[in-house]
């Protein structure tokens, strides 16, 4: 627990990624091997589920630090942070532990919790406040509500633990795939010797790919890639081995349970690996992505359901045939074998289809290419190097997306609160408005797309400008516009608006607007695709 | 005593404490300049703070008052007392037929040993800031504070990295230097915190420093401690100091969120204002009944107050207590 909090201290202390790795490297070469083994699981978003929720805890920290919970959760919205919030306010006791327990103890002890009765876990989350220093206890606090933010990357740990070990990198990212847990393995088992058996059912690391931002010319010739269409659904990773089949998602989830069509895969040879996307499929087309939310929002499959919204695999790589790993081969013989592949099994009827190469002779070919991708349900273009071969994780240069530009429409600032983690005390999480009739109704928050410099702009506006206030929240004058970029649109009974929007985002401040020039709710329903 | 667009009014005696805009008498609480601005025809402060305004506004016309000597305008009675925050910070209180109002401007309870310390005041309205009104805001010790600072300066110093220690021109930055162990190496200061300390130099003992100049090579400031304020700690000049470790010594610091907006390798949590304990403390020393609120987290502050007893108000004023970001000091 010492080491542990040090290191997250260290870790969230620097910028400099050399230094994160550094003391990374050094926590793992120090640190006793189920330590290890569970600093690797929290950090790689492996953490045991909540034994409380979060108004338990909020409840609790009020009462020891002997505030009114008002007072707390105002203090939490500025802080912007349970856990550190908490830590800030239980008061530092005088009987701290000599040796405060080791991570894993600590971690083993919360997840026994979970079936205990209440008085239970009060009493032993409130013994621990009372015996750890403020630093512990804000990490303690982190291990019972989750997530660090702390800046690591699945990729610099591995990294880390590639130095700490003096292993390879690509074998290290390799063995941390798959649904593991603390529990179910030892840190020897997991890295260094793993279980063959284990290494069948785990995916490979997906190969992700970076935005493009430059003109696509900068590219060089348009022979050296491969133009794809970039879909809008989940990304998948299907195995086929020793007659087993495994769906695995980006998150690294075993997703098999939620599309059992996929076991027709099986009539595939054995050691057969699929990288593609899993795409909502009806009626010979491809739909909406709102459809595919409701496959995976469902914990019961029915057989109803399987008929309402059903899906194929869209393929584009192929990592394993008949058992030998492909990645290390250059893309466009990799697609040749896909494509090879796919002929010969076109008439077994699987749920697939393949992610068909797009005549890539020009930059001009492919711009056109880019403007057809909305109307084929798909988010803008893939382009991937010919000669590359599969990489890990994020590896600039060798995938790019190049998505269509989004949707755009001029709204009104309506209520403001304050961020989270380095835009705390700001107000940074806006939510606004569209005109229907001389009412300003809600469509969507945004959080991000403005400079330091603009939020701290608004954040000054919003606190000169404050009509009303509702907890955390507060209605601001109507009077600033915003120009909002949003990637896909569909029908919503549940939002005001009656359309949902997704991953809206503030493209720019639109100081040249006046709120009368603000779009209307009828505006962003004609931009609905029919 | 009322709130008007122009700042905390005394009309009996026609002055005004801390105004926003100019007026023919302002009393000033203490040389930040969110609290003593350009353009009033004339300055009331307590004496220390004379020099300090002098250099931060130039030739203005100004009476300097000694702490708890009374002066009287109009039969309102005036005096200042100690408010701990900076060199010549000053309470102001103000009586009429035995009403007693005190405005803190800004303060600190814990003595920062370079400051007469705050002295509590009897009143029946005490007008406070709050800039730290929240509950997470627990200071640490400052000694043990200064010795991190000491500390960080030697460890960067061995890694062949120069200091550069961030903190604000008046107060914070000789607050700091005061306590700079001038056996670790060299200190310098930026122009702005140089020309500030010279100000209090008769006041306060400072190590031996030197003020940057254009003249001022990399290889004189390799291992050396650079103070400087927040407003420098971008731009050009920075190349100067070679590889370096940058610091930031403020209240906010004690927050993640505060600390990751800026781009800092260090924190130190040190702050010329009162934490949340002290507020409370200091509410309850001066005996008073009613509470208004001027900056910080007024209404949070204000609401908790009601809830134990005090009859607590929010005023809306323009002063900003101690700012985090970078932009908002005025270069000195």
């Amino acid at each position: 627990m010492i080491a542990f909090s040090n290191l997250i201290q260290q870790l969230d202390s620097t910028n400099k990624t050399n230094d994160k790795v550094q003391a990374l490297c050094a926590y793992f070469q120090n640190t006793p091997h189920q330590d290890a083994l569970w600093t690797i699981a929290l950090l790689s978003h492996r953490r045991p589920s909540r034994p409380i929720t979060t108004t338990l805890m909020r409840e609790w920290a009020a009462e020891v630090a002997g505030l009114p919970l008002w007072l707390f959760e105002e203090s939490y919205h500025i802080v912007g942070d349970l856990a550190e919030t908490i830590a800030l306010v239980v008061p530092e006791s005088q009987i701290q532990h000599k040796d405060p327990p080791a991570l894993s103890d600590i971690m083993e002890e919360i997840i026994a919790l979970k079936g205990q009765q209440e008085a239970t876990k009060k009493k032993y989350i409130i013994d621990q406040w009372q015996s750890l220093n403020a630093l512990q206890r804000f990490t303690f606090n982190k291990l019972l509500t989750g997530g660090f933010r702390i800046g690591i990357s699945q990729k610099l740990m591995t990294r880390a633990l590639a130095q700490a070990l003096d292993m390879e990198e690509n074998h290290i990212a390799h063995r941390l795939m798959g649904q593991w847990t603390p529990q179910t393995t030892t840190f020897d088992q997991l890295l260094r010797n793993p279980n063959p058996e284990d290494l069948l059912s785990k995916p490979y690391p997906f190969c992700l790919a970076h935005a493009l931002q430059e003109a696509p010319q900068k590219l060089g010739n348009t022979t050296d890639w491969i133009v794809e269409n970039k879909w809008d659904g989940m990304r998948g990773q299907l195995i086929i081995r020793k007659n087993k089949w495994y769906c695995w998602s980006r998150g690294e989830e075993l997703i098999s349970d939620k599309f059992p069509e996929f076991e027709a895969f099986l009539s595939l040879p054995d050691g057969t690996v699929l990288d593609g996307e899993i795409l909502p499929f009806k009626n010979g087309k491809i739909q909406n992505f709102a459809l595919l939310q409701k496959r995976i929002g469902r914990k019961n499959i029915s057989a109803k359901l399987l008929k309402d919204a059903p899906v194929i695999f869209m393929i584009y790589d192929l990592l394993e045939w008949q058992g030998t790993d492909l990645r290390g081969q250059p893309t466009r013989q990799r697609r040749e074998l896909l494509e090879e592949m796919f002929a010969q099994y076109k008439n077994s009827a699987l749920p697939w289809q393949l992610s068909q190469a797009l005549p890539s002779t020009s930059w001009e070919a492919i711009t056109v290419e880019r403007q057809k991708a909305t109307e084929k349900h798909s988010e803008g273009l893939m382009l991937k190097k010919a000669s590359a071969p599969y990489g890990v994780g994020r590896k600039k240069g060798d995938w790019w997306k190049w998505k269509s530009d989004p949707l755009t429409i001029d709204a009104v600032l309506t209520y403001a609160m304050r961020g989270h983690g380095r835009r705390t005390n700001l107000y940074t999480d806006y939510t606004f408005g569209l005109w229907q009739g001389d009412v300003l109704v809600t469509f969507a928050k945004a959080y991000s797309g403005l400079t330091d410099e603009e939020f701290r702009k608004v954040d000054a506006f919003v606190k000169k400008n404050t009509q009303d206030r509702f907890g955390p929240v507060r209605q601001v004058t109507p009077q600033l516009v915003f120009e909002i970029a949003f990637e896909g649109i569909a029908p919503s009974t549940r939002h005001k608006s009656g359309v949902a929007v997704r991953f809206p985002r503030i493209l720019r401040w639109r100081h040249d607007k006046k709120i009368e020039d603000a779009n209307t709710v009828d505006d962003l329903k004609a931009l609905l695709v029919p | 005593m009322e709130f008007t667009s122009k700042g905390i009014y005394c009309r009996l005696a026609d002055v005004y404490l801390d105004p926003w805009r100019p007026v023919k008498k302002a009393l000033i609480s203490h040389g930040h300049a969110d609290h003593a601005r350009w353009g009033h025809q004339n300055y009331i402060t307590q004496q220390d703070n004379v020099p300090i305004l002098k250099h931060r506004l130039g030739a203005i016309s100004i009476t300097g008052v000694p702490y708890g000597a009374t002066f009287v305008i109009n039969n309102v009675k005036f005096s200042f007392h100690p408010s701990g925050h900076v060199l010549g910070a000053a309470q102001i209180r103000v009586e009429h037929l035995g009403e007693v109002w005190v405005f803190t401007g800004d303060f600190k309870i814990k003595s920062d040993g370079i400051t007469p310390p705050f002295e509590p005041v009897r009143c029946h309205t005490f007008i406070t800031e709050c800039t730290f009104g929240i509950p997470v805001f627990n200071w640490p010790n400052p000694r043990q504070v200064h010795d991190q600072i000491n500390q960080w300066w030697a460890t960067n110093k061995n890694q062949g990295k120069t200091s550069l220690l961030i903190g604000y021109s008046l107060g914070k930055a000789q607050r700091l230097l005061h306590y700079l162990d001038p056996n670790i190496g060299t200190i310098y200061t930026h122009n702005a915190v140089g020309k500030m300390s010279q100000v209090m130099e008769d006041k306060i003992k400072f190590p031996k420093y030197s003020i940057l100049t254009p003249e001022t090579t990399k290889k004189d400031l390799a291992g050396c401690l650079v103070l400087a304020p927040p407003a420098a700690a971008e731009g050009a000049w920075l190349k100067k100091l070679g590889p370096y470790s940058s610091g930031f010594a403020s209240g906010w610091m004690l927050t993640r969120g505060a600390r990751r907006r800026r781009a800092i390798d260090q924190s130190f949590v040190l702050s010329d204002h009162a934490d949340w304990p002290g507020l409370l403390a200091a509410v309850e020393a001066t005996q008073c009944q009613n509470v208004i609120t001027t900056h910080g987290y007024t209404d949070i502050f204000a609401q908790y107050l009601r809830e134990k007893g005090w009859n607590a108000r929010t005023e809306k004023t323009d002063y900003e207590g101690e700012v985090l970001e970078t932009d908002k000091e005025t270069a000195l």
